[in-house]
């Protein structure tokens, strides 16, 4: 073995013999994996235990993965385009027994000739619409697979009116160049944030009926959000206010650790 | 005489070793998400004989009431598999490492050879390469499950956007079983792995962490130094 840039001379080095560099080859690597394996659990750990967010708009995840979710909605939403339409099925194939999953926000009975939905501006300005108003606009009808954050889904039918077309109606276009939607409940028990693209994605609607009939309570009566591009928790039931800002607005459960964005 | 042979090199070893604990961290987080809707049975004849899964399991592995926590998991540690999973494509693919991996017409014939052999019953096993027949199909199939996993995933998790993917995989339902029986599949791989990799002894497991083998070779004869020998005519 040549030796011509060693800087100590201890004289010609004898090459190594085999069970040398085994022993050599055997040092590294077990000690690189052992290393590399003890610097994985460190952070397993440090991962697992990480503090909790603190409470604000989200809450109750880690907060490393807090980040990560909501770095990861960046990356997603790259995909996301009016053109990407929820598959729709025919009419029969929609369930009659629509599953019924929480009732935070629209339990008991509500007087439904007395419900407004009140809309709020930015500016501060209120609108107070009735039923017969929104029901007044052109009807859309859509038949899709519901699908909810556990894992379930149903193909259920749905009537109301665009969201879009709500929008354009009642001259709120302005309001949709703010980066966010809020909706809550009449009580404020529950209460989503949609951002904009997607509520203004052609297939949300405002539904006031189901499988061609009116909303029943339990589903949300009079009027409730469906939006195919969100998970189940985004589609509240009882709509009571809509709002518009450039905040997040509260959300139900990204206050339990859930995904702010949920979107589909 | 002692000899050291070149077995994994270092880009396998890694990529081997990091997908380890990130799969078991996908496979963590995915049953806390399974839970939320634990609907898979294997069902014959009206009798069902194994639900996903048994109520000790979920106790054992502390499963219940943590689809928000496993979902946050999942889809920070799905960037970690993904990656490490093209990484270790992409050097197989420029490295000609595939050549030694993918499956050749002959080795679905052999791969019988080889289980038949493993388990005793024939005492020939056919010449192979650095994997018999049988881990060429293996390792090849665990990555087509990755690429699998990744897919279906995708077609569950924006059905909508990737409205493609999930008509690919036979809906949105049935792209979810697949999700799930691919789970199931790594689990069974994982099985496996480990008896044969304990069958294999010592010398084969050490080389996935230091790459080399030990192989005893005849004393060599002594060296008589030669021109290597080339295609050329020789100069007259």
């Amino acid at each position: 073995m040549k030796n011509l840039f060693s800087k100590k001379n201890k004289g010609p080095k004898k090459p190594l013999t085999v069970e040398q560099k085994i022993t050599r080859r055997n040092f590294i690597s077990f000690g690189t994996f052992f290393v590399a394996s003890g610097v994985a659990y460190g952070g397993w750990k440090w991962l697992y235990n990480s503090p909790e967010e603190a409470a604000g708009i989200t809450a109750g995840a880690r907060k490393p993965l807090r980040r990560a979710l909501n770095k990861t909605e960046l990356a997603f939403r790259t995909f996301f385009s009016n053109n990407h339409l929820v598959k729709t099925y025919p009419k029969e194939m929609a369930a009659k027994n629509v599953r019924h999953n929480s009732d935070v926000g629209s339990e008991g009975k509500i007087d439904i000739a007395a419900w407004k939905l009140q809309v709020k501006k930015q500016s501060g300005e209120v609108l107070n619409i009735s039923l017969d108003d929104i029901k007044a606009l052109p009807k859309t009808d859509i038949i899709y697979d519901f699908k909810c954050v556990e894992g379930w889904d149903q193909i259920s039918h749905w009537g109301g009116v665009k969201f879009s077309d709500f929008i354009t109606h009642f001259k709120l276009d302005d309001q949709t160049r703010l980066e966010y939607v809020g909706m809550e409940t009449p009580d404020k028990e529950y209460y989503v944030g949609i951002d904009m693209p997607s509520a203004m994605h052609p297939q949300t609607m405002l539904a006031y009926e189901m499988n061609e009939k009116p909303l029943q309570p339990k589903h949300g009566a009079p009027l409730r959000l469906i939006i195919p591009v969100k998970y189940g928790i985004k589609n509240l039931k009882r709509l009571g206010s809509i709002s518009f800002s450039d905040k997040r607005p509260r959300d139900y459960w990204a206050e339990q650790g859930y995904d702010y964005y949920s979107g589909l | 005489m002692k000899v050291i042979k070149e077995k994994h090199p270092l880009a396998m070893r890694w990529t081997h070793w990091v997908n380890f604990p990130i799969l078991t961290i996908m496979i963590w987080s995915g049953m806390l998400i399974y839970w939320a809707n634990d609907e898979y049975k294997i069902k014959l004849f009206g009798h069902t004989y194994f639900m996903f899964f048994p109520e000790w399991f979920y106790k054992t592995f502390n499963i219940p009431h943590r689809l928000a926590e496993g979902m946050a998991f999942h889809f920070l540690f799905m960037w970690a598999f993904a990656i490490n999973g093209l990484v270790y494509i992409l050097y197989t693919i420029i490295s000609g490492e595939w050549r030694e991996l993918v499956p050749q017409k002959k080795s679905f014939k052999e791969a019988w050879l080889v289980l038949l052999h493993d388990l005793h019953i024939r005492k020939m096993a056919p010449p192979q390469n650095k994997y018999n027949a049988a881990q060429r199909i293996a390792y090849t199939a665990i990555i087509v499950m990755g690429i699998g996993s990744l897919i279906t995933g995708l077609a569950i998790y924006k059905p909508v956007q990737f409205y493609y993917l999930t008509w690919i995989c036979g809906g949105y339902h049935f792209a979810r079983i697949l999700h799930f029986a691919l789970t199931i599949g790594y689990v069974f791989f994982f099985l496996i792995h480990i008896v044969q990799v304990v069958l294999a002894g010592w010398n084969n497991f050490r080389s996935v962490i230091s790459g080399f083998e030990v192989v005893n070779e005849p004393d060599p004869q002594p060296v008589i130094e030669t021109p290597t020998p080339t295609d050329e005519k020789p100069i007259q």
